[in-house]
């Protein structure tokens, strides 16, 4: 079986678990931990349409 | 003239560290085995410290991210001590514990990378790896007490 995922939705995947990993274990309380998830996960997402953008206006 | 006492904040400049360190704890059997465990079982070192909730999140992010790579068709890394960059990918596919001994024993990966999609499955396995290894060093921390 293979999976064919674009660059942006595999960025999204890996932003998703990374985000739960990273909550849980740098955080000591549970609302503290949610925060910093969500946090990581729009970090990630952010930064990679961040990074597109300016990969995409260097290309020009 | 006596010098004035000094005052609180200067004989302590820094009062939240003093608060945050925890009181050093002994090494417990316990402490030994859960980061073994949690290496080899993606959450199972939360599991043993009964945060069943954590340990299932972990397990599931862990379990899913090595299970895409493999599913991308991404490059498994074997034992080796050539190119830096492939040692590396090695400790990284190491750190998933039993996912990696799994994926080597019934040859489930790819030795070579032939597809666009698999490079993200190649990242997508050493990262599972190594955040395992961050789960691990987690749990061993809630056993020696410096996380709740």
């Amino acid at each position: 079986m293979t999976l064919e995922l674009s660059h942006f939705s595999a960025a999204l995947v890996f932003s998703l678990f990374a985000s739960i990993v990273f909550g849980i274990t740098q955080k000591d309380t549970r609302p503290e931990m949610i925060r910093y998830g969500v946090r990581c996960f729009f970090t990630f997402a952010l930064g990679v349409l961040a990074a597109g953008w300016f990969m995409y206006l260097l290309r020009r | 003239m006596p010098d004035p006492a000094p005052s609180k904040s200067a004989a302590q400049p820094f009062p939240h560290l003093k608060e945050a360190a925890a009181p050093p704890q002994p090494l417990t059997l316990l402490a030994v085995i859960t980061p073994i465990v949690g290496w080899l079982v993606p959450g199972g070192g939360h599991f043993l410290h009964r945060r069943w909730g954590r340990g299932a999140l972990l397990a599931l992010s862990v379990s899913s991210m090595f299970a895409l790579g493999l599913m991308m068709q991404g490059k498994v890394y074997s034992a080796n001590f050539g190119d830096i960059l492939d040692v590396l990918g090695f400790v990284g596919d190491l750190g998933a514990g039993c996912l990696y001994l799994m994926t080597r024993a019934f040859d489930w990966g790819h030795p070579s990378i032939n597809l666009a999609t698999a490079d993200y499955g190649t990242k997508f396995i050493i990262v599972a790896g190594l955040l395992n290894i961050i789960s691990a060093v987690d749990a061993y921390d809630i056993a020696m007490g410096k996380k709740p």
